[in-house]
């Protein structure tokens, strides 16, 4: 089996290599025989990858301790629902899975296109497989999940059960947080794909843009979930009591995740104004630049990070492969500027482009704060010798006022006009939700609010869920007038008859819930104590006794048990059983913590250790205001995702209407 | 057109000033200096709010009253690591793991840390705790 891997993901290499050779080739001759070989060897990249997936599963399912990488990472009585996920917990299995989620996506990108888009289809191939090849040979010469357990380089023996999963990473929202965030990262080269084939086809006209709309949605929506389940992991399991610390690691998934944010959002002006193409160009190399790039900092460990791994060997190839990328993309893109002028110019500061353009301001202003920050110790140790970090406050104090901002432009923006806004439509549309925020405002402040940020954060959550609401109701009370029709089912006409647009204000909705979940931050409390049975320990309004201390064993791990019953103002909730887990085959301890969550609030309590001395039991205990609303949020945001991706009853029309114009532009071009 | 380029020119403004005052007063109270063990003992380095990054002694972490007391190895230089922290330290932080203590280094040559993260030993060559965060 181990052969077999190497051999598949070798030949995955060797066809990488012709698909993007043979793709530069036919799209420069423009002959569809080389660019259909082309195609088909993306196919066969993708089966080769596939096979050694499917190896190294195998070996993974049948407890092959012969190979390094099924030794470390997983042991014999792992549950089958963790054995899977043992694909990608390590650095070189994460690589095949990488690679193999490349040639899906490659593979799912011909096929859609086989009768589309002919003139830009070669070089789509061409960089898909160029970045293919790249991803290979990283996992082949640098970190090859197939090979051996070497006896005699510092392993000294054999382990017979494996070493284990990582404890930390045996939980549900674990199994699919990797393969979401990675969705998302490594489907954010097809929009660059098509991006670069325009740019070197010179059919720079929106087309590129039409064809990869979905293409952007789909990573975008991956990786903004996988975000989310990365923090719903961390809160739930790094018993630290929040769901975000500015992590390198952390940081590195954000930053493609604003970027493409940034890109949705612009590509909208481009396609009705003509406007900001070289923006957008500009937009889609930075995302596809910082998904790469986010691999880059975490897997090399150059930024040093308890999450990262230790010092790797594929540092050296990711910078390689990163410079490649930003002297191909800015060459192509010089190159190009004459063909990538603006149609048109900003008529008004006060309308629906500016609003826009402000949005892509403050994305990339986070975007490049966030960079800045998580970069620094590389920048600073290389100018002054001296490695300085920055931490949290630094992106809190940058990134609150730009979230707040943003937050705001996501309410008004899309009550502005195109071109021009007038002051009467102004006072017309904004009257109603800012009369609602300044409610809700007053009596936030009244309730005796006065920490500034939350207090904002508030304030534009009403005015931004106002602004939304009053689209929908707008829109459906017009079409329940003209179309006669019930306020439900034209509510979901309209929805339907254009999910591009009533999706978007959806996925602004979960940014609103996502806001209202972050301002809880202001307000938590927590308290700790050592406690044995009978003890008490009060955090905030809430009292809570320890009933018993109970220690067991089961195969995976041994643990510690703290039963604590809780009282809040005086009325009881029942009981919370915080563990503290040693897992045997890892031989590492880890805490299970456990959760009483509201909407209103979380009780978050903590088995944080045992002291040695006098046996008790560390118990810490956070009371968390409005978490819920991150991950309702969150899931809002998907959904919303999700009927955007609904093909619109407008799209489909407006589809017919366009396909006479571009297949003259076709014939013309061949 | 000169109007409309000022009015943006002027949001623009706004919006880099206030972001850049806050980048400078954020970075001032949050940077820290990143040393070693060895940098540390020299005495070349800053000594306030520094995080110091060792592997800790195995056997050397010492509980006692609630106060945990440890020593922070490079190679054959240590420094004695007082923890005065109120978060519980975390799972990995066990005798031969590698560890960032954040902290002061006060005149008595003791390092008085309220912060400590720990990696795993590498002796199975410790899967990251989140590898899907790595990609």
């Amino acid at each position: 089996m181990n052969q077999l891997g190497s051999i598949g993901l070798i030949a995955g290499f060797a066809f990488a290599l012709y698909g993007s050779v043979a793709g530069a080739v036919g799209g420069k001759l423009r002959s569809l025989r080389v660019t259909r070989s082309a195609e088909r060897a993306v196919l066969a990249f993708t089966v080769m990858i596939t096979v050694a997936v499917a190896a190294l599963e195998y070996l993974i399912l049948t407890d092959d301790f012969h190979g390094a990488y099924v030794a470390s990472h997983s042991n014999r009585d792992l549950p089958l629902y963790y054995k899977i996920p043992v694909l990608w917990a390590g650095q070189e299995g994460s690589l095949l899975f990488w690679t193999w989620l490349l040639s899906l996506y490659s593979a799912l990108v011909v096929w859609l296109n086989r009768k589309k888009n002919r003139q830009l289809m070669p070089y789509v191939v061409a960089v898909l497989m160029g970045t293919g090849v790249f991803f290979s040979l990283v996992t082949l010469l640098a970190a090859n999940p197939f090979s051996e357990l070497s006896l005699a380089n510092g392993a000294a023996f054999r382990p017979p059960d494996g070493n284990g999963l990582n404890p930390a990473l045996q939980y549900p929202s674990m199994v699919i947080h990797p393969p979401m965030l990675y969705l998302g990262y490594v489907g954010m080269v097809v929009p660059y794909a098509f991006a670069m084939a325009a740019l070197l086809t010179r059919q720079l006209g929106d087309h590129w843009i039409r064809a990869t709309r979905r293409w952007t949605i789909v990573p975008w929506m991956f990786l903004g979930f996988g975000i989310c389940l990365g923090g719903h992991w961390a809160y739930d399991v790094l018993g630290w009591g929040g769901y975000w610390a500015w992590d390198p690691v952390e940081n590195a998934s954000l930053l493609p995740w604003l970027a493409g944010t940034a890109f949705l959002h612009s590509v909208l002006v481009q396609e009705k104004r003509g406007m900001l193409k070289v923006w957008n160009i500009a937009l889609v190399m930075t995302t596809f630049f910082l998904s790469i790039f986010g691999t880059f900092l975490t897997r090399s460990g150059i930024v040093s990070s308890v999450h990262a791994f230790a010092q790797s060997s594929i540092g050296p190839y990711f910078a390689i492969f990163l410079a490649i990328i930003v002297f191909f993309s800015l060459t192509l893109l010089f190159l190009r500027l004459d063909a990538l002028k603006s149609e048109n110019r900003l008529d008004s500061v006060i309308s629906r482009e500016s609003g826009f353009l402000f949005n892509n301001w403050v994305l990339m202003a986070a975007v490049f704060a966030v960079l800045w920050g998580t970069v620094f110790p590389i920048i600073s140790k290389a100018v002054e010798n001296q490695t300085v970090t920055v931490g949290a406050s630094f992106y809190n104090k940058t990134t609150v006022p730009m979230g707040l901002l943003l937050l705001f432009l996501t309410g008004a923006g899309p009550l502005l006009a195109w071109r021009k806004t007038s002051f009467q439509s102004l006072k017309r549309n904004f009257a109603v939700p800012l009369a609602a925020a300044g409610v809700v405002g007053i009596t936030l402040f009244f309730a005796g609010i006065r920490n500034l940020y939350a207090w904002m954060s508030l304030f534009l959550s009403a005015f931004v869920a106002t602004c939304v609401l009053s689209e929908f109701y707008r829109g459906a009370r017009t079409r329940q007038k003209f179309c006669r029709e019930s306020f439900i089912w034209a509510l979901y006409n309209l929805t339907m008859r254009n999910t591009r647009r009533y999706g978007g204000y959806i996925v602004h909705l979960g940014l609103v819930l996502l806001f209202v979940g972050f301002s809880g931050l202001a307000f938590k409390s927590e308290g700790k104590a050592l406690m044995q049975e009978g003890d008490l320990l009060r955090v905030k309004n809430y009292l809570l006794r320890c009933e018993s201390l109970t220690s067991g064993d089961t195969p995976n791990y041994t643990y510690l048990r703290a039963s604590l019953s809780v009282l809040k103002d005086g009325r009881a909730l029942g009981t919370v059983e915080p563990e503290r887990r040693f897992y045997k085959a890892s031989q590492q301890p880890i805490t299970h913590v456990a959760l009483r969550s509201s909407l209103a609030e979380d009780l978050y309590t903590v088995l944080a250790g045992q002291d040695p001395e006098s046996g008790k039991a560390v118990i810490q205990v956070f009371v968390n205001p409005l978490v819920a609303w991150v991950w309702l949020g969150g899931i809002v945001m998907l959904l919303g995702t999700l009927l955007v991706l609904v093909p619109s009853r407008v799209d489909r029309e407006m589809d017919l209407l366009q396909a006479q114009p571009q297949a003259a532009e076709e014939t013309q071009w061949l | 057109m000169g109007n409309k380029r000022l009015k943006f020119g002027i949001g623009i403004g706004i919006i880099l000033v206030v972001v850049a005052w806050e980048a400078i007063t954020g970075f001032q109270q949050s940077k820290t200096y990143y040393v070693t063990v060895r940098e540390l003992l020299s005495g070349k380095a800053a000594r306030h709010r520094v995080r110091v990054g060792g592997v800790v002694a195995p056997g050397s972490i010492d509980r006692r009253n609630g106060m945990v007391t440890f020593r922070l190895t490079q190679d054959s230089d240590s420094v004695p690591v007082t923890y005065v922290g109120t978060d519980p330290l975390p799972d990995t932080f066990v005798g031969g793991a590698q560890a960032i203590a954040e902290g002061d280094y006060t005149a008595d040559g003791v390092f008085r840390a309220d912060h400590i993260q720990a990696k795993c030993a590498s002796k199975y060559q410790a899967a990251p705790p989140s590898p899907g965060k790595k990609g």
